[in-house]
């Protein structure tokens, strides 16, 4: 029995032979290169990727969230640099604009952006500003932001970036900011752990026009519910990942001789590979769960929140295991399993920390105990 | 001109196929997918369309199943087909090849085409044949296995694959010609394409619609009948020899087929 839907199915499909032809074969060389490969953007927009979840009206294919979540993971099986870049072109960067922006401005900004023409960023965290967001000293006058924001994902390429900076007397409000406004500039593109086809850059704003988003003050709840969606893609990524890892170590279970045969043979080969197969479909089952959810309209805070807890302590565990499976191989750049390693641990970090994750469902589950 | 692209649904290529005992037909249940073959017959028509060197006004996909068989004719329209017709009727169940032929042929003639097109074969079937019946019920010329389609003056101009390497065939249409994996890569279908496959026209015909004998279709209107059937002998393990020393490789290849009186 299909859990998919046949439309559901072809989506995946589409996703997946594009991730297999297009992006894995070169996931090992962008990472090595640390290239961002611009030009795979353009292909994935013709074919409707860039904008898997926006409407036809804006330029987009009009799938819902859980077709984007199919696509994510797909891209991250491959490749998770591909998935960040779009889950916050995507997710973090266009949803914003489509759940906020009056239709005149959805209409000048979301069709470049649908179509891949252009990239989408979002400009919440500080130096000195993490998961305390609402702390930001990034502050607004007369339309004018200035402040400094760091480990922008697209931050060198994107053209569109959602900005968030602190108003007198109303508080944090949220603001669209051009590239090629005066006063932005992009000062530095971080050097990471993994995720190096992606990229992570730190801004300086001074004195950069921006246009409104939403009504003044709402700055924080347009940040909080784009990170509640947010979650779930992450989640799906961190699947991804975690899923690439599977089928690695699978196969090369099957390969690898000694002691006289394949090492699939062992137990303690045969043990690794189903608890991790178990656990990714747990992982896979949470996030399409809260995906739903969240296509039904319901609040999905805490399934998003439980999804991606889960699906990135996945991830970061047992492509550890993966990696443990190859052996002295696996330590080597000869084999993907290194990369996945390293590009699964931030998936416990971005997007809302694991720590903030507990916190978030701890507080639905205890409610005002928690801040007595 | 129009060209017909004739798909079917078939298991998914992930599913272990297996004959059910009590039909003695092949289980069909499980995931479905179009016939991957097919995918390279609606590619075929897409670059005949956009070399322009055709005036392709129309293309059509069109199957003969049951109910769900609607899914491998969306899938066709993500692919480029413009519209679909889905021939299904209760009295088509069990036909084999030559009724499946002479029903998909009365559809065809409805549709009058100036080509029709399928892949050389089904996923589960692999029967070939499909294309031959149907042609010789239009009374058009057939090819098959065909890797390479171009236009010409008065017609095509088709690379046909053959045991011995391959024939250039010059045919007039219209013409029925079976397509190889070879010919084309088929193109990734648009993610709004697959949303707005639904949107496409769908026409559902039954056997009465097109003037389809009931005689001659379904179970009873087949000429074939199953006996018994039994999987294919287990292949033997055979050897395995790891290339360590190239020198002793070819040593040990020499007498493998030396012993074996093969050389």
């Amino acid at each position: 029995m299909s859990e998919l839907t046949a439309e559901q199915r072809d989506i995946r499909e589409l996703a997946r032979r594009f991730a297999d032809e297009r992006i894995a074969p070169n996931a090992g060389r962008w990472d090595r290169e640390h290239r961002f490969p611009r030009e795979l953007y353009d292909e994935m927009g013709e074919l409707g990727l860039m904008g898997v979840c926006v409407p036809e009206a804006y330029g987009g294919a009009g799938a819902d969230y859980f077709a984007y979540v199919l696509v994510l993971e797909e891209l991250s099986r491959a490749d998770a640099s591909v998935g960040v870049t779009l889950a916050v072109h995507l997710g973090a960067g266009m949803l914003p604009i489509l759940n906020w922006a009056t239709d005149e401005q959805k209409q000048r900004y979301v069709p470049p952006l649908a179509s891949g023409q252009e990239l989408c960023a979002f400009a919440l965290t500080e130096p000195e500003v993490g998961s305390d967001a609402s702390s930001l000293r990034a502050r607004v006058v007369d339309g004018r932001i200035t402040g400094t924001k760091q480990w922008v994902t697209n931050g060198s390429y994107a053209s569109t970036f959602t900005v968030f900076a602190r108003e007198h007397d109303v508080g944090v409000s949220a603001f669209l900011v051009r590239r090629d406004a005066e006063g932005f500039s992009v000062t530095r593109e971080e050097e990471k752990m993994g995720l190096n086809a992606s990229s992570t850059a730190d801004l300086a704003l001074d004195a950069v026009p921006g246009e409104r988003l939403g009504p003044p003050g709402a700055g924080m709840r347009i940040a909080l519910s784009t990170l509640d969606s947010g979650r779930i893609g992450i989640g799906a990524q961190a699947v991804g990942i975690a899923q690439a890892a599977l089928e690695l170590a699978t196969s090369y279970a099957k390969e690898r001789h000694a002691f006289g045969g394949p090492i699939g043979r062992f137990q303690a080969i045969q043990h690794k590979l189903a608890d991790m197969q178990t656990e990714i479909e747990a992982a896979r089952a949470l996030v399409w769960r809260a995906a739903r959810i969240k296509d039904a309209g319901l609040p999905h805070t805490v399934e998003g929140a439980q999804a991606k807890l889960f699906a990135s302590r996945v991830a970061r565990f047992q492509t550890g295991e993966a990696l443990q499976v190859l052996g002295g191989y696996g330590y080597t750049k000869e084999f993907p399993a290194e990369r996945y390693y390293r590009d699964a641990k931030v998936t416990e970090i971005y997007e809302g920390t694991s720590e903030i994750q507990r916190l978030v469902i701890a507080q639905a589950l205890l409610g005002e105990v928690t801040r007595a | 001109m129009k060209i017909c692209v004739l798909v079917k649904e078939v298991p998914d290529a992930a599913v272990e196929k297996r004959m059910d005992p009590n039909t003695k037909r092949l289980d069909r249940s499980g995931e479905k997918n179009l016939n991957p073959f097919d995918t390279h017959a609606i590619e075929a028509a897409m670059q005949i369309r956009e070399s322009g060197a055709l005036d392709v006004d129309e293309i059509v996909a069109v199957t003969m199943g049951p109910a769900s068989a609607f899914r491998a004719l969306h899938k066709a329209v993500s692919l480029g087909a413009d519209r679909s017709i889905h021939l299904t009727d209760e009295a088509l169940a069990g036909s084999d090849v030559c009724a499946t032929g002479y029903a998909l042929a009365r559809v065809l003639e409805a549709e009058s085409p100036d080509l029709v097109l399928l892949g050389q074969q089904s996923d589960d079937g692999e029967c070939y044949t499909i294309g031959a019946v149907v042609a010789d019920h239009l009374k058009m010329p057939s090819l098959t296995q065909v890797i390479k389609i171009d236009v010409q003056d008065a017609g095509l101009r088709c690379e046909r694959q053959a045991e011995y390497g391959y024939d250039t065939v010059d045919v007039e249409l219209p013409a029925v010609i079976s397509v190889g994996d070879a010919i084309n890569e088929p193109r990734y279908p648009s993610l709004k394409a697959i949303m707005g496959a639904k949107k496409k026209p769908l026409d559902t015909r039954s056997t009465g619609d097109v003037g389809i004998d009931a005689g001659q279709v379904g179970a009873d209107g087949s000429q074939v009948q199953c006996g018994s059937f039994k999987a294919p002998p287990q292949k033997s393990a055979g050897t395995i020899i790891e290339d360590e020393d190239t020198n002793e490789t070819v040593e040990k290849i020499m007498a493998w087929l030396d012993e074996r009186k093969l050389i």
